[in-house]
């Protein structure tokens, strides 16, 4: 117990003198949540609409109205041909036309079909759809109303596909995944290129001689990570619910815990490392490659699992922060219980218990 | 004094077909400052890692502080310190840290601790050091202290490695008076060093050559048996053997 004591004291001051890696790693997770929630911003906002209306009525003016209030629309005005449109746009000062047909109104009425053409400056697809979509939606919602009103069989063709806002779905999407990100490059790097130090500097041939038992010095690593970690989960949802309004359905206490079960993953994960190298250099790139590219492209954080090809999913299913993300998203928005996510829990305990016994067998008790 | 507290007989070690140690049988006395002398490469290392328990043996048998080396190398650990060639301290912990580092490690109480550490900056002349980081130590100091933190839980047997490597001559001078201090109060010293002017502070010296003892007796035996007035000389001499490059 004296050993342990003395063993953290020190590993605790090897991680605070060294205050650039102390601003990382509790620097990562603030960088990240505000990166995700503000920089890399999913959502559309201020999108320039200009109209051409060659035969002003009463269904035109309502409709421009209806996007002019939009609040996602900033509305620059009229304009009186098609070519003035071109022009406008081809300098990048718009970002959707709206042109309504001649005699709309007339054509309405009359045949019960008008057309509305939406035009949208796709030199960003993402943007450009996006647009097109908010448009659309409004035109239906006009549309609906005016049924309602006049009973007049009419049609304006749109499609309505704004069944989500993007700024929400989107955080709700990356939170799990930082979550998922951040622990893992903190228990998994810090732990493996720590004990890999040791090797590296001749001071593990003075432990070794020692009477310190390896469990103990082993021990004694993990633990300040599993601290430091925890405070940066800790973190994540304080900035989550506080400034990015993510909520907590789900039990607090069993985001905690498997959290924890997590964490303990990554750091099974980091001492498997530092049995196989002998380089820091080597553990800081065997960590990045194998812990932090998947969390990043095959956890289902970024891209959707059910997107890839079949490969990549089989593939997915060994990388632990697809389960842990999963679980994650499952408690804390969907508010499900253990019930829904014991199947996570048990693959996250069987891959702790599989690390684990790895570095069991590998571990060197004498130098070789 | 003469109760042997190493003894050691065929130790073997092989590396695949590389044998880094070839057979080698000698005793150590209590109290001894025992001289392990060899070119880079001649095995030193390894032989001293076997007999501090990190390193176990492919053949041969022996005991260190009464514990044998292959059964009872966690008891071996207890009774020895061990100080490597590489620095063994923490370069980003301070002077009093280290020392209660590896205090803690060897099981001394908070009280011992903090009494002997007292004692011993005053000794070492250390005490306005104790709250500088071990990394702002010129290295003679260093080696001085991580010396002292090898000793510090009095050990029966201590292991230095090249303890003296790239100190210069006055230090090199000061850290043997510390060595000779130690030895009087009972520590056997068991050292390995290239240089021959410290093999002559030695009581015994061993010459390490490709993994076997080629010479084992005191300084001034091995003189009159080489017919040379000096250490270097006798090394030379058998290093000519030597068929291993650095």
């Amino acid at each position: 117990m004296k050993q342990l004591i003395a063993f953290v004291n020190k590993e605790f001051h090897h991680i605070f003198r060294d205050s650039r890696t102390l601003l990382v790693i509790l620097g990562i997770p603030i960088v990240q949540i505000l990166l995700f929630g503000f920089a890399i911003n999913m959502e559309v906002q201020d999108i320039r609409v200009a109209f051409y209306d060659p035969t002003p009525d009463a269904f035109t003016t309502g409709i421009t109205e209806r996007i002019r209030q939009n609040a996602y629309f900033n509305y620059l005005g009229k304009v009186n041909s098609m070519n003035e449109m071109e022009v406008v746009m081809r300098k990048g000062k718009l970002d959707l036309a709206i042109v309504f047909e001649q005699d709309f109104q007339e054509n309405l009425v009359h045949s019960g079909n008008a057309a509305v053409q939406l035009l949208s400056n796709s030199s960003d697809p993402n943007r450009g759809s996006i647009s097109v979509n908010y448009a659309m939606a409004i035109i239906a919602d006009y549309q609906k109303d005016q049924m309602n009103i006049s009973q007049i069989p009419f049609q304006i063709q749109t499609e309505n596909r704004m069944v989500y806002n993007p700024l929400m779905k989107s955080s709700y999407m990356f939170v799990p995944g930082i979550m998922g990100l951040v622990m893992m490059i903190i228990c998994t790097i810090m732990t493996s290129v720590s004990i890999v130090r040791e090797k590296e500097r001749g001071t593990m041939e003075v432990l070794l001689a020692s009477p310190l038992k390896h469990g103990t010095m082993i021990f004694a690593k993990t633990i300040p990570y599993m601290v430091i970690s925890f405070i940066d989960f800790i973190i994540i949802l304080l900035l989550s619910y506080f400034v990015l309004d993510v909520p907590v359905n789900g039990s607090l206490f069993l985001l905690c815990l498997i959290a924890i079960l997590y964490i303990f993953l990554s750091l099974s994960y980091g001492l498997t490392i530092s049995t196989l190298v002998d380089k820091q250099v080597n553990a800081v790139i065997i960590s990045a490659m194998t812990a932090m590219i998947p969390v990043l492209m095959l956890s289902g954080m970024i891209f959707p699992i059910d997107n890839m090809p079949n490969v990549l999913q089989y593939f997915s299913t060994i990388v632990p922060a697809r389960w842990f993300i999963d679980a994650i998203r499952k408690v804390m928005i969907q508010g499900q219980g253990l019930t829904m996510v014991w199947k996570d829990v048990l693959i996250l305990i069987g891959m702790t218990v599989f690390l684990l016994a790895v570095t069991a067998v590998n571990t060197k008790k004498r130098l070789e | 004094m003469n109760e042997n507290v190493i003894e050691v007989s065929n130790l073997t070690k092989r590396f695949g077909h590389f044998t880094a140690v070839d057979h080698i049988t000698f005793n150590v006395k209590r109290g001894e400052i025992f001289g392990f002398l060899g070119a880079n490469g001649a095995g030193k290392t390894t032989a001293m890692q076997m007999l501090c328990g990190i390193s176990l043996p492919t053949e041969g048998k022996g005991t260190v502080a009464g514990f044998d080396i292959i059964k009872e190398n966690e008891k071996i650990k207890r009774n020895i310190g061990y100080m490597s060639q590489k620095f063994s301290l923490y370069e980003d912990l301070k002077v009093w840290e280290n020392i209660r580092l590896f205090g803690g490690i060897y099981g001394l109480s908070d009280k011992v601790i903090a009494e002997k550490t007292d004692e011993l900056l005053e000794k070492l002349n250390f005490q306005h050091e104790r709250n500088t980081l071990v990394k702002y130590l010129p290295l003679g100091w260093k080696q001085k202290l991580a010396f002292s933190v090898a000793i510090f839980h009095e050990p029966n047997i201590v292991f230095l490695d090249e303890p003296t490597g790239g100190v210069d001559p006055a230090m090199r001078r000061q850290f043997w008076e510390m060595i000779y201090s130690a030895s009087d109060r009972g520590i056997t010293v068991f050292v390995t060093t290239h240089y021959m002017d410290e093999a002559e502070y030695c009581n015994r010296v061993s010459i390490m050559v490709d993994g076997h003892i080629d010479a084992l007796d005191s300084p001034s035996t091995l003189r009159s048996q080489f017919n040379t007035e000096s250490m270097d000389e006798v090394f030379r001499q058998l290093a000519r053997k030597a068929k291993r490059a650095d």
